[in-house]
């Protein structure tokens, strides 16, 4: 049997690990080892970290939307979605909110320090299809975390699209992600971007409100718009059925699913919905492919 | 055609060939798939009775070598281990390093296969094998493994491989696949069909002679009889969409109320491959190891989600389970997850029968 395509490398003794690997623990279960360079705090419970590999030249290529399994050593193992840019794969970029076990010892990782990483795994936002349409990409919450790298595709081929609007969701001010990043893009002539909160302090001079009220003020136009939705569950639902009376086809929108996630190779049966493996088919999905299952309660 | 009396001399040449002979053996009342030693070791003499919510093995009337159906073991142990360890590694200055492990892949050769447990072990090649990812160990295993397949001369009394088109006579697959013709006080021997070229070699090797008409006969006329036997039955003809138009059917309260949601049917099925992964470490928290555990769709735990599992009610899961075997599976892998073994009916504690279940659920639509 293959013991994976990925050779064993050279790099510092410490850190060549892949050729360590005994032959039958090979890829596609064993992480491989990234080193943090940086952890920075976007929110009260999350962080932004920033790996590199101990071997600058093999980066990890990966396309927008894509996830990571991350591994802190001897707690487990979580699905994490990618938020880095993809021109620059040699950085991994990972948003994490610290909820349990796992996300809270990668949160607390400290720079120098390996994590294990499996993957990029999945499907992911049809960024190249997309050209010459207009974009609209909706986030909730955490959700702008995986759409993060389809903007920095989009904004650095800016021209083969149409209009470009980011609508993004809090329920806080201080629950804002890529705070600085929100600012420098909202100054762009080429971007419109639209942040409302759920609640927020009366110094905060935006919107207050759910995302899909924003929708309006989106200049879409229902035939050439290609729209890109990640956030919870009712935030998903309700922005769909508002862009569908905004006159948009059910497969120009695209959702990114989430599901109990183990093995991320379609193999551990967890992340089912009906007939699709959210790990393998999705997470990114076409909203008519999935849309039948998205209705069912307890499916 | 292989006489009876001459049957070790095919278990002496898998031996010969370096395999470990995994087969049925009687341990404490009850029919486990282990070592095989030899002949003495088969349950000579014994067949199976099942219902559901039941299993007994009965003393037959003749010295049947392979004279029983299905018990609760299936090969699947062997070739996607219950528990089995991943990887290892030990804490290091920067980070970890893996460490070696022990893994041994013996050859298996696995002796009286039923047919429907060699259409389970297909369905499982199509989770580990042929998908985008593949498991390494279950291949080395699958890939060496050499199949000793035995069409059934009974039906279980829970099964219903033929509506599943899994049995009861082998589909290819195997190496060998042997009919057992025998009676109380008639000629014992086996009608012998050689699947691969390696299996035609290890027939070369062992006494055998082309089989009289009447010995052919005799055969089909076993497999026949089992056929026949079958008592339970299964629309699959537009099953999927049935099941796809009813997951609000009042049944699944009605099954949900019977069902402990204790998992048995998913340890008992042969084509169940859900898993989770355990992240362990020793005392000093210096070695972690990962290991990959069986696990069951029946635990709310195993749709954990920020905020609460997917599938909390006894009747969603119960659906799950029940829609995957028999519907889903079939967009997931072109194939049903039920090769219709009768396993998960005889196995479960209150006796819930998947058929029945389906049943109610197609007359409700034409009665
Ligand atoms: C495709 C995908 C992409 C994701 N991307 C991100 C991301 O970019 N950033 C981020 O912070 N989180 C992301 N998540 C969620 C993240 O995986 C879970 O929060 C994490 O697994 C929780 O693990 P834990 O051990 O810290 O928590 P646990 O102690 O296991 O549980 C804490 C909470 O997390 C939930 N949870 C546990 N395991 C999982 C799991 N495997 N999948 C989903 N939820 C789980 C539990 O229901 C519980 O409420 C993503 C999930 C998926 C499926
Ligand atoms: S679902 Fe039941 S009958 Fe079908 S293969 Fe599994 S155990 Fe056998
Ligand atoms: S159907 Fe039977 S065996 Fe399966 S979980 Fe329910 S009670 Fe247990
Ligand atoms: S995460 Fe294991 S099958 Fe999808």
């Amino acid at each position: 049997m293959k013991t994976g395509d990925r050779g064993p490398e050279t790099g510092n003794m410490e850190m060549s690990l892949d050729a360590l690997i005994h032959p039958a623990a090979a890829q596609p279960m064993a992480p491989r080892q990234f080193l943090v360079q940086n952890v920075r705090r976007e929110t009260p419970d999350t962080f932004t970290l920033t790996l590199a590999r101990p071997n600058p030249e093999e980066g990890l290529i990966f396309a927008p939307g894509q996830f990571n399994m991350l591994y802190a050593f001897g707690v487990g193992e979580a699905p994490i979605s990618i938020s880095g840019d993809p021109d620059r794969p040699h950085l991994l970029v990972h948003t994490i909110r610290e909820v349990g076990n796992v996300t809270r010892a990668l949160c607390h990782q400290k720079p120098g320090r390996a994590i294990g990483v499996r993957g990029p795994f999945g499907a992911f936002w049809p960024v190249a299809e997309a050209q010459g349409n207009d974009v609209l990409v909706v986030a909730g919450g955490l959700g702008l975390a995986p759409l993060r790298p389809a903007i920095y595709y989009l904004l650095s081929r800016r021209a083969a699209y149409g209009s470009v609007e980011i609508i993004y969701g809090a329920r806080t001010p201080q629950d804002l992600l890529y705070r600085r990043e929100l600012e420098r893009w909202r100054g762009r002539f080429d971007l419109r971007v639209h942040v409302t909160v759920d609640a927020a302090p009366s110094d905060w001079k935006t919107n207050v409100g759910v995302v899909t009220a924003l929708l309006p003020r989106a200049r879409l136009d229902p035939f050439h718009t290609v729209a890109f939705l990640c956030g919870p569950g009712v935030m998903m639902r309700f922005t769909v059925r508002e862009l569908l009376n905004l006159g948009l086809k059910e497969d120009r929108i695209f959702v990114s699913l989430e599901r109990h996630m183990k093995c991320g190779l379609g193999m551990c049966g967890h992340c089912q919905l009906g007939p699709v493996f959210v790990c393998k088919d999705g997470p990114v999905f076409r909203y008519d492919r999935v849309k039948d299952w998205l209705d069912r309660r307890e499916v | 055609m292989v006489a009876r009396q001459d049957f070790p001399y095919l278990l002496e040449a898998l031996i010969r060939r370096g395999c470990q002979l995994m087969g049925p053996t009687l341990r404490r009342g009850d029919l486990v798939y282990g070592p095989l030693h030899g002949v003495e070791d088969l349950p000579r003499g014994w067949r199976d009775w099942q219902a559901p919510g039941s299993f007994r093995l009965q003393p037959r009337e003749d010295q049947a070598l392979f004279g029983y159906g299905v018990g609760q073991h299936s090969w699947k142990s062997f070739l996607f281990p219950p528990r089995q360890l991943l990887w290892q590694a030990r804490r290091t200055r920067g980070g970890f390093e893996f460490m070696p492990r022990e893994e041994d892949h013996p050859r298996y050769a696995f002796i009286g296969v039923h047919p429907c447990d060699l259409t389970a072990i297909q369905v499982q090649d199509k989770v580990f094998l042929e998908g985008a990812y593949v498991d390494p160990t279950y291949g080395q295993r699958r890939l060496g493994a050499f199949i000793v397949a035995v069409n059934c001369g009974h039906a279980c009394g829970t099964g219903f491989c033929a509506s599943m088109g899994a049995g009861p006579r082998a589909a290819p697959g195997f190496d060998l696949a042997l009919t057992e013709v025998v009676s109380p006080n008639g000629p014992h021997y086996f009608l012998v069909e050689a699947g691969t070229e390696e299996g035609g070699a290890v027939l070369g090797e062992i006494p055998h002679r082309p089989a009289a008409p009447e010995e052919w006969q005799a055969a089909e006329d076993r497999i026949k009889q089992a056929e026949n036997q079958m008592g339970r039955f299964v629309q699959t003809r537009g099953l999927k969409e049935l099941l796809y138009r009813n997951y609000e059917h009042p049944r699944w309260d009605d099954v949900a109320s019977r069902c402990l949601t204790c998992g048995n049917c998913t340890w008992v099925c042969p084509t169940c491959f859900c898993h989770t992964m355990e992240d362990v470490t020793d005392l000093t928290g210096e070695i972690a190891q990962r290991w990959r555990r069986l696990d069951v769709c029946f635990s709310v735990n195993y749709s954990y989600l920020h905020g609460g599992s997917v599938r909390v009610s006894p009747r969603s899961r119960y659906r799950q389970w029940l829609t995957h075997k028999l519907a889903t599976w079939v967009d997931q892998f072109g194939c049903f997850g039920c090769v219709g073994c009768g396993r998960c009916i005889t196995w479960c504690p209150v006796g819930i029968d998947l058929t029945e279940e389906v049943r109610a659920i197609g007359e409700s639509e034409n009665p």
